[in-house]
């Protein structure tokens, strides 16, 4: 946790409530006190710290302090334009925190400090904003860090979808720590956290386009806390990315390449919820190829697999762990899936988004 | 899943592998090389790739990746077509998810969207329909695909369009029929199948009888069958079990899902919006006759090719592809020249290696590439 650093400064009064505007104009956007009546009320007010509080133009951050926790610092940007803004389990405001954490932890960073880019669309409506808003802090806060500066644009209608957030993050690489694709050794096994594709199940269902009547909820959660329990747990850790968009088929594709080995995984511990298989069936998609925002791959040595998976199920972001493959040295570069069935057949990345079949 | 897990059981598959492998002495020493099964559906192509059921197969048998996938079987002209149409101001053009990708001449319909026209993915034509009553001021044209499988779905749209008197929806209509497409293959001067494995959706709307020419007049097994993992092999072990007591005939495999008799109210539905076309064009296979439906005049209001002007041009094949080759299984996929190299899923010359039900994508896809194309090196230095 960061709260070494967080807790420097002083209090500060909290801004009284401003804005009442229902929705978003250009003149949010316009830099007159509409756009200030905006920003201290809805993005100050809530995000609630020293460094923001002092409204400059940018975030002044002791050096000292950053250089007690380790030796590199991990810096790292990510957009977020999910539609619809909220969805089961999550919102876009969620994402747009626990994203960029989970970014950098997967480095083995401890994260501390986020910035946070706003594009409106006009016309969004403010409770919403408050809403989304409001989710950023509550995660940034169970993450342990700090939206300390960031940036609003109002634009046109139709020139953006009502609303899209980029963050901005850094964290600390304690010393020694050489997390790195390249350290994976035929041998070698992988974990995942827990159920796949929960996340890109959600956002289908929730667009509402197919009719289903589903209760997937995104797995959208900040790794750091595991990731954390990982790094103590087992030490010589390999490497870790968090399965995002492409899903764990992408992550392992990544890691066979980058390590010229053989991922072998088998379909049948690769963990994966009954709500979203029914739902892949039915739409002719693949849950490895499917977004999360809660889970990552690891590859570890063999020898401390078991301790690491003991570790992880102990952490409440990591109950369902798995281990689910093993690194050999051929063919390289290429991803293996044992299927249930018993086949083998190779898990290639994907071309570009999975598409429905027609039959 | 209840119902689905049963069908993909390893410890079943065993046993229906250990079944097949007690007829490989039926087989030994057939100087026509392994066995040549063709599942004709692309949706057991995608079984078959998904759950790595090839390797599993003894070496004497071979599994020939038929001209199933409606996909990849589009002409270019026709993908040219929907882009015109696309691109017609006022039109709304939905199409399934999987055509979106198809290459035209000149470019995609993904392409054509990212340019500014108006194409959205549905997943059923009533989707498009539902598109036309809420923009009532707008045209929407379904893109209307698929072998039998997909026609009653399509011609009920129609029908209901009909009723209410939607005026402003229309399909581009590019149904394809099953029944002269497997003759035409049949009828091929260097067909060497031995056996069909037969698409289990198709026969779900036409029934048992329409295949029954496959045995009856060129002696060859045909086994309907399902889409699991565990349908497939079972299907195999049917047809193999035909070779090897000499018989043929058009066996059921797929019963808990296809009547003998199809599903009339479908076929009646059929019946009534769509006629047979004279002809039609298959990419890799040319043209075949009856091979294509069109709308018949009662429904011209709904047909968009008699509702706007489309260029119709026909596009040849690309020079270098083998596409009807590895359709009949007078080559395999990799062997064709441009496989891997000039023709690959992100840039795909030939039919088969459009879609992901293609034979060639799936096994650029899920095959292990290299080893592929190295046996192809060592293939084409024998032979020269």
């Amino acid at each position: 946790m960061s709260s070494s650093i967080l807790a420097e400064g002083t209090p500060f009064a909290r801004p009284r409530r401003t804005l009442h505007a229902e929705r978003i104009t250009l003149a949010h956007g316009a830099g007159g006190k509409a756009m200030r009546d905006l920003i201290e009320d809805v993005f100050v007010g809530t995000f609630d710290n020293p460094h923001l509080h002092e409204l400059d133009d940018q975030a002044r951050l002791p050096l000292d302090a950053i250089a007690k926790g380790g030796d590199q610092l991990a810096f790292t940007t990510d957009s977020y334009v999910v539609d619809p803004l909220f969805f089961p389990g999550g919102d876009i405001g969620e994402l747009a925190i626990t994203g960029t954490v989970n970014d950098l932890a997967v480095s083995g960073a401890t994260p501390h400090y986020l910035t946070c880019g706003m594009i409106i669309e006009e016309g969004l409506e403010v409770e919403a904003l408050r809403r989304v808003v409001a989710s950023m802090k509550r995660t940034a806060d169970a993450a342990g860090v700090a939206i300390v500066t960031g940036d609003t644009k109002v634009v046109h209608r139709g020139a953006a979808d009502k609303l899209f957030i980029n963050t901005a993050g850094v964290g600390v690489i304690a010393a020694g720590r050489k997390l790195h694709a390249s350290t994976i050794r035929p041998g070698d096994v992988l974990l995942v956290n827990g159920a796949l594709g929960d996340h890109g199940a959600a956002i289908v269902d929730a667009r509402g386009e197919y009719a289903m009547q589903n209760t997937i909820e995104s797995d959208c959660q900040p790794l750091s806390g595991l990731i954390e329990t990982m790094l103590n747990a087992c030490p010589d850790l390999r490497c870790m990315r968090d399965a995002t968009r492409g899903g764990v088929a992408t992550v392992a594709n990544e890691f066979a390449q980058a390590s010229h080995t053989a991922i072998r995984l088998h379909e049948r511990s690769l963990p994966v919820r009954d709500a979203v298989r029914g739902m892949c069936e039915i739409l002719g998609l693949d849950p490895l190829y499917l977004a999360n925002e809660g889970k990552l791959m690891a590859i570890a040595p063999a020898a401390q697999a078991q301790p690491l998976l003991e570790a992880m199920r102990a952490h409440h972001a990591g109950r369902d762990s798995a281990i689910v493959g093993e690194v050999h040295p051929a063919p390289a570069g290429r991803v293996i899936l044992e299927t249930g069935f018993g086949g083998d057949r190779v898990l290639d990345v994907l071309i570009g988004d999975q598409l429905p079949r027609i039959c | 899943m209840k119902f689905v897990d049963e069908f993909r059981d390893p410890d079943a598959a065993k046993a229906v592998l250990r079944a097949i492998d007690a007829l490989a002495p039926n087989f030994a020493d057939r100087p026509e090389g392994p066995l040549q099964l063709m599942e004709f559906c692309g949706g057991h192509t995608h079984t078959i790739f998904r759950y790595g059921i090839e390797p599993m197969l003894p070496d004497w048998i071979e599994l020939v990746h038929g001209p199933g996938c409606p996909v990849c079987v589009l002409p270019m002209g026709r993908v040219d077509d929907c882009v015109a149409l696309a691109e017609r101001p006022n039109v709304i053009f939905t199409t399934f998810g999987d055509a979106i990708r198809v290459p035209g001449s000149r470019k995609s319909l993904l392409q054509a969207k990212a340019e500014g026209a108006d194409v959205r993915m549905v997943y059923s034509p009533l989707d498009a329909l539902e598109l036309a009553r809420r923009h009532p001021e707008r045209e929407v044209v379904f893109f209307a695909l698929g072998f039998e499988t997909t026609m009653p779905s399509t011609a009920l749209t129609v029908l209901q369009a009909a009723q209410e008197g939607v005026e402003n929806f229309s399909l581009f209509c590019n149904h394809i029929t099953t029944v002269p497409t497997i003759k035409a293959i049949l009828d091929s001067p260097d067909m060497r199948l031995d056996g069909f494995l037969a698409p289990g959706h198709v026969c779900m709307v036409v029934g048992e009888r329409p295949f029954d020419f496959v045995a009856e007049r060129y002696g060859k097994p045909l086994v309907i069958t399902g889409f699991e993992p565990l349908d497939i092999l079972q299907s195999i072990w049917m047809a193999v079990e035909q070779l090897a007591d000499r018989r043929c005939a058009v066996e059921n495999q797929y019963a808990r899902v296809v009547a003998a008799h199809g599903n009339p109210p479908g076929l009646e539905a059929i019946a009534k919006v769509f006629e047979l076309r004279a002809f039609f064009e298959w990419r890799g296979l040319g043209s075949i006759d009856h091979s294509g439906v069109g709308m018949r005049d009662a429904y011209a209001r709904f047909d968009a090719e008699h509702k706007f002007t489309v260029p119709n041009l026909r596009i040849a094949d690309p020079k270098s592809c083998q596409c009807g080759e590895v359709l009949k299984g007078s080559i395999r996929p990799w062997e064709c020249k441009v496989f891997g190299t000039a023709c690959t899923p992100q840039t795909p010359l030939g039919a088969l290696m459009v879609s992901s039900e293609g034979a060639c994508a799936a096994y650029h896809n899920f095959g292990d590439l290299q080893a592929l194309l190295a046996r192809r090196e060592t293939q084409e230095a024998v032979s020269s």
